[in-house]
């Protein structure tokens, strides 16, 4: 064990140059989500409907408003066509009807346009109002569900839901719409020309099944083309914004050229993929622009030889000729919503997922509210817990915490100290036993009651994006400057706050990354004063903070103890020492109890840990404390 | 169109010689020089302007044989005679056309988009290469959200250029300016009706995707706002419920969505006033042609064919015409994008190799600073350091304490030179790393960083990542002497196992010994551990040094702690104070001397609290 990797013996460069480097860049994990779904699924559909149905009658009015703009499309080519049989005789018998004709054409533009501006006004005003509620819903059930189901989920999974699957159905509300619009169109193209002329229609419109049977074939493997060049640009854009995280450790470890030549291969990849996607695309333009060019030389030859021998009104090649271009955008345009649809499907599926994640820890309809006068004590009546079946994390503790008294939770990491922090707040429920507050079991409470009365410092300061000012009356939003700042002087945090470029409206970069870990805990510190609970739950953070700022930290935790029942837990001995009780746990169990001086005699757990002299009694050898490793989380 | 036109097999001098070419291109305009690295492409670019050409040439004569199709039908031009026959001609000619139509439109397509990928290949290269030889005075100052919109958004802009912009000229050119002097040169009047839709329809769409390009990257900044505040929450879950602190953050998240949701109805608004009136202008055009046009026909000086004619080039030039205003946005787009792409292509790299640079030639491995002084480039009158003298030879081991800010990460920084000293000068062996070439040097001087970066790949690459073509043995070894390997057997997949932002996530202290194991796969002369072991436990910590032992006979070591049991060992330790050496020696003559370090141990080994009040 004590062998060092220093040894030169496989260093021949010869062999080395010879194998591949254990290089990537950008993620190597392919955990792409599937992209498309079923196009139709009643079950999904319904759910997004009850989106919708809020805003039902406004799409009621753009569907009727679509089709009375696909109306008019249709019409246009007809007015041209009567205006040019009838309105334009050389013998100037149709001068009137050419008027006619041309108010009814202008008419027709008019209602053409308010048509579309409400069909796109109403349906683009809609769809965005249905993707910020579905974002809403999903958020604030995010908000209640449970918090094991949270532990489990990756927050940047969670984004992707919240933002990319909701934006994806954008486009499929969008579309929806539009593609009733379409099939309209199809189908109106197809009655008019059949209308106009049976024989001709039929043979002129011989070449659509053909284009519908040529995109069936064409769809799979196009689309396939599409989603590679979608996938090698996110892998390229992912090694670079890798490449820009991490470049102080790449730069340090001189890894510049091996880094750029397997980028290189990604953007080759990348380059590959789109020009395969561009070919894919531009291929189906010859076919269509040939079945476009058979469409018209038959109306050319047959329409006009029926022209000739006046068996057909000029007027109506015309028409034809100008459906004719038309023709095959809705089939285009069908054939690319279908896409759409399948992506919505799986999109929404996943949104619903969101949308149904039960929440296991509800108000029971009886709870009641804990009031500012109970008596500020906490109870673990024979505790059991675990987060995963059979394996329980705390088994039968019991232990009580007086009001006004300060409990120091001390153990090796895995020993279920967090776990009794999050069971006094009542992020889970107990399998067996209870945890009472205020003399009542925490799941007779309303959770924001509990919330007011009993207030919590986690291990790792979580700041939000806002002032200092913000921050610190987080949980009061309505507490006056003043307090604030009291509470900042009290913990010892105003003085630094004051030095900061705007004191206490300074804004907070993301996540705090302007401020030191051990003010980030004053701050913390302060948030809890000003949320001025009876009980306050606090985990001492373990990680190393330089000697003055710990001076402080430790002196604002004296003032944040007072008068108020404290339960910590503790890493460091200072702290530790500083409780009128301490409790030992070990692998859930509670082992000792008692102050310092009573827990030196004894000649435990404590006692052992504490004349080995460690600053801190969080992730000490395992040989210390003679157990086996214990690598589960208990955060 | 088959792959040749792709670039062939993996060409890494090739791809070296694309980046020196960007970086040659230096010095024209923005626009310009787009072209320029465009036209390396020459083969892809004539073939499409050639099939832009002929396509928009078929295009146009389409209209015309409709017309003759109608006037045949009508027998306007051959009295009837030979009518049919003439009918089948432009049927056939319709036909040839059409598809030649297709397959040239297909061509001018493929290669447009083809030499905008082949650029886009290129750009991303430069972009990269830039990025990581940029020095850490620059990543300082410059966000990565920033990095990241250039690699990302602004390299997309360029890209289109030619397919969305310098093509559509052309293309645009031929299809408004043919079109219009045919319809011109056929009747004046009516002609001018035909075209009286194009200046409104150009101008309206123009205003109307630059509007909504810049609206488009308001409701971005907005949409971000909405999804930070999602995000924090998510992140801060515990902190939300242990403060009841829900409606509080569903207002929030309120606030922010609404703003986006105004913003995005405005969008919606503006997009469909601009569509909705130049339909309704080109529509009203088309009315006009046609009552005019009629009344022509019905007079008799113009044939129906003719009419139908116009009627065709009008919805012909219908598509291109909106198009104008894809066009004006390209260029808009493009002259912003390549501004900031080539703004940051052209950054002065400030720690670069001198022109005389020598590898570093490592002999006795004797570090020394002499006199040093620093200071940031971003605050050039804070002193950070002055006057920092040391020296420490191979097998040494040298100490750093101080409070944050004094300066102690800042001398680490200094050895690999990821900063130039502003006084004095690190040597090793003699040789001012200043003028030394700076593979050669950071090959020789390691920095373990506080918290350096994992990559999302499996731990034995992490482990591995300055020396990929190690073997297994050495992989786990090292792993072993940063006392990470028991617990990476104890995963599922060992070694394998995925690490980083998708994958496993480590503790603070595990993701430090990782740190340790990837530097321990390295032979430095030098070796810097920035305050790298401060969430390991000092148990660990302590077998960590047993077994790194025979690590450091062969170089120098150099320790920066908070933790005091973490360097009392060492053979010679600094105090630094406001960037200055205050007190040096080793831990005994330290101890012995009773001045900062003194208090500072007294304050760490055992605190009481009378001892605290004291220290204060």
């Amino acid at each position: 064990m004590t062998n060092v990797a220093l040894d030169t013996e496989d260093e021949d460069t010869e062999d080395r140059r010879r194998r591949p480097p254990r290089a990537v860049v950008g993620s190597s994990l392919d955990k792409e989500e599937e992209v498309f779904g079923k196009a139709y699924d009643p079950r999904i559909v319904r759910r997004i409907w009850a989106f919708v149905k809020p805003y039902q009658s406004r799409i009621y009015l753009s569907v009727a408003a679509v089709l009375v703009f696909t109306l008019t499309q249709l019409a246009i080519p007809l007015l041209v066509r009567y205006a040019i049989d009838h309105g334009m005789h050389t013998d100037g018998s149709g001068r009137t009807v050419l008027l006619t004709v041309m108010i009814g054409f202008f008419a027709v533009v008019i209602v053409n346009y308010g048509a579309s501006w409400i069909q796109e006004v109403v349906v683009g005003k809609a769809a965005e109002n249905v993707l910020f509620d579905m974002r809403r819903a999903m958020f604030a059930n995010l908000q209640r569900v449970s918090l094991g189901w949270m532990d489990k989920t990756e927050v940047g999974r969670l984004m992707s839901r919240l933002m990319g699957d909701v934006n994806s159905m954008q486009e499929f509300l969008e579309t929806s719409v539009l593609s009733v619009g379409d099939i309209i169109l199809l189908f109106g193209i197809i009655g008019v020309l059949l209308w106009l002329d049976p024989m001709l229609g039929a043979i002129t419109m011989a070449t659509m099944p053909v284009l519908f049977i040529v995109r069936l074939f064409w769809l799979p493997p196009a689309k396939k083309s599409f989603m590679d060049a979608h996938h090698t640009n996110s892998s390229a854009n992912g090694a670079l914004a890798e490449g820009i995280n991490g470049v102080r450790t790449v730069q340090s470890l001189d890894r510049q050229k091996v880094n750029f030549d397997l980028y290189e291969e990604k953007a080759r990849a990348n380059l590959r993929a789109h020009l395969r996607a561009a070919k894919f695309a531009q291929v189906m333009v010859p076919i269509v622009d040939t079945l476009t060019g058979i469409s018209m030389a038959t109306v050319i030859v047959l329409g006009g030889q029926m022209v000739l021998g006046r068996q057909l009104d000029v007027g109506v090649m015309v028409a034809f000729l100008f459906y004719i271009q038309r023709f095959f955008d809705p089939i285009r345009s069908l054939t690319m919503q279908y896409s759409v649809f399948q992506r919505a499907m799986s999109s929404g599926s996943r949104i619903i997922e969101v949308l149904d994640v039960p929440v296991d820890i509800k108000d029971k309809p009886d709870a009641v509210a804990l009031t500012p006068d109970m008596d500020g004590s906490v109870e673990f009546k024979d505790v059991t817990f675990g987060y995963r079946k059979g394996q329980p994390v705390l088994r039968n503790v019991s232990f009580r915490v007086n009001p006004g008294e300060t409990v120091a939770l001390v153990g090796p990491t895995g020993s279920g100290k967090s776990s009794c922090m999050s069971l006094v707040h009542r992020f889970y429920d107990v399998w067996d036993g209870s945890v009472t507050v205020g003399g009542h079991d925490v799941r007779d409470l309303t959770q924001d009651s509990l919330g007011a009365e009993v207030a919590m410092v986690l291990q790792e300061p979580f700041l939000f994006t806002g002032t200092v000012l913000e921050n610190i009356r987080y949980h009061k939003v309505n507490a006056s400057r003043e307090q604030v700042v009291d509470a900042a002087k009290a913990v010892g945090a105003h003085e630094f706050i004051m030095s900061l470029a705007e004191g206490y409206d300074t804004k907070i970069e993301q996540r705090g990354g302007n401020l030191s870990l051990g003010q980030r805990q004053l701050i913390s510190f302060a948030r809890a004063l000003v949320a001025d609970a009876k009980i306050l739950v606090l985990d001492e953070a373990t990680a190393n903070i330089d000697s003055y700022t710990e001076m402080l930290i430790q002196r604002a935790l004296k003032r944040l103890l007072e008068g108020r029942t404290g339960l910590v837990i503790a890493h460091r001995l200072a702290t530790i020492r500083g409780a009128d009780r301490i409790i030992v746990l070990q692998n859930g169990e509670l082992l000792e109890t008692g102050n310092h001086d009573q827990l030196m005699k004894l000649g435990g757990l404590y006692s052992k840990l504490y004349t080995m002299n460690y600053a801190s009694f969080d992730d000490l050898p395992d040989d210390a404390i003679g157990v086996g490793a214990s690598v589960g989380k208990a955060t | 169109m088959n792959d040749q036109s792709a670039p062939s097999a993996a060409a890494p001098g090739d791809a070296r010689m694309h980046v020196r070419a960007i970086h040659q291109s230096k010095g024209h305009g923005i626009l310009m020089r787009i072209m320029v690295l465009t036209m390396r492409h020459p083969w892809q670019v004539a073939i499409t302007v050639v099939s832009t050409i002929i396509a928009c040439g078929l295009q146009l004569w389409m209209p015309v044989l409709l017309g003759q199709a109608v006037d045949h039908a009508e027998g306007v031009i051959n009295g009837g005679a030979g009518a049919a026959d003439a009918l089948w001609t432009t049927a056939m000619i319709m036909l040839v056309v059409s598809v030649g139509r297709g397959i040239f439109t297909m061509w001018q397509n493929y290669f447009g988009e083809a030499v905008g990928h082949f650029t886009a290949y290129e750009l991303r290269l430069a972009v990269y290469e830039k990025i990581q030889r940029l020095s850490f005075s620059y990543h300082d100052k410059v966000h990565t959200g920033d990095l990241i919109t250039v690699g990302m958004l602004d390299l997309e802009g360029v890209r289109m250029f030619f397919a969305t912009g310098v093509l559509r000229v052309v293309l645009l050119g031929i299809l408004i300016g043919v079109g219009a002097y045919m319809m011109l040169s056929t009747d004046l009047w009516l002609g001018v009706l035909a075209l009286a839709f194009v200046p409104f329809v150009a101008w309206r769409s123009s205003v109307m995707h630059i509007t909504l390009r810049l609206t488009w990257m308001k409701l971005q900044d907005l949409l971000q706002v909405v999804s930070r505040v999602m995000e924090e929450n998510l992140g801060g879950i515990r902190v939300v419920r242990a403060f009841a602190a829900q409606d509080h953050e569903l207002e929030k998240f309120d606030k922010a969505s609404d703003a986006a949701l105004e913003l995005a109805h405005k969008r919606v608004d503006f997009r469909v006033v601009n569509t909705a009136v130049t339909n309704l202008s080109f529509f009203i055009s088309m009315g006009l042609v046609l009552w005019v046009g009629g009344e022509k026909v019905a007079s008799g000086v113009m044939s129906v064919g003719t009419l139908a004619t116009f009627l065709t080039f009008m919805t012909i030039l219908q598509m291109p015409v909106r198009q104008l205003g894809l066009l004006v946005n390209s260029f808009s787009r493009a002259a912003t994008c390549g501004q900031r792409l080539f703004a940051f292509l052209d950054q002065e790299v400030e720690i670069a190799d001198r022109p005389q640079a020598k590898p570093l030639n490592v002999t006795k491995g004797t570090l020394r600073f002499e006199n040093v002084g620093f200071a940031y480039p971003s605050a050039p009158d804070r002193q950070v350091l002055q006057g920092v003298s040391f020296e420490a030879r191979r097998g040494q081991t040298i100490g750093l304490v101080g409070a944050p800010g004094s300066g102690k990460s800042t001398i680490a920084h200094l050895i690999p030179r990821f900063y130039d000293v502003t006084a004095g000068a690190v040597t090793i062996d003699g040789q001012n790393v200043a003028d030394v070439s700076l593979d050669s040097l950071r090959k020789h001087v390691a920095v373990v960083q506080q918290d350096s970066f994992l990559f999302t790949t499996n731990i034995e690459n992490n482990i591995a990542y300055g020396d990929p073509w190690a073997k297994e043995t050495r992989i786990a070894r090292s792993a072993e002497s940063a006392q990470l390997h028991n617990y990476i057997m104890g995963l599922p997949t060992g070694y394998q196992t995925v690490v980083g932002e998708r994958g496993v996530s480590l503790s603070g202290g595990q993701r430090q010994r990782l740190n340790i194991a990837r530097s321990l796969m390295l032979h430095p002369a030098v070796m810097v551990f920035d305050d790298s072991t401060a969430a390991v436990d000092a148990g660990t910590e302590q077998r960590i040094r047993s077994a790194m032992k025979r690590f450091s006979r062969d170089r120098v070591t150099m320790i920066i702690s908070h933790r005091l049991s973490s360097l009392m060992h060492a053979d010679q330790i600094l105090f630094i104070e406001n960037g200055q050496v205050i007190e040096r020696g080793t831990h005994a003559e330290l101890l012995e001397l009773g001045g900062r370090y003194r208090e500072l141990y007294d304050l760490q080994v055992r605190p009481s609290d009378d001892q605290m009040e004291a220290a204060q």
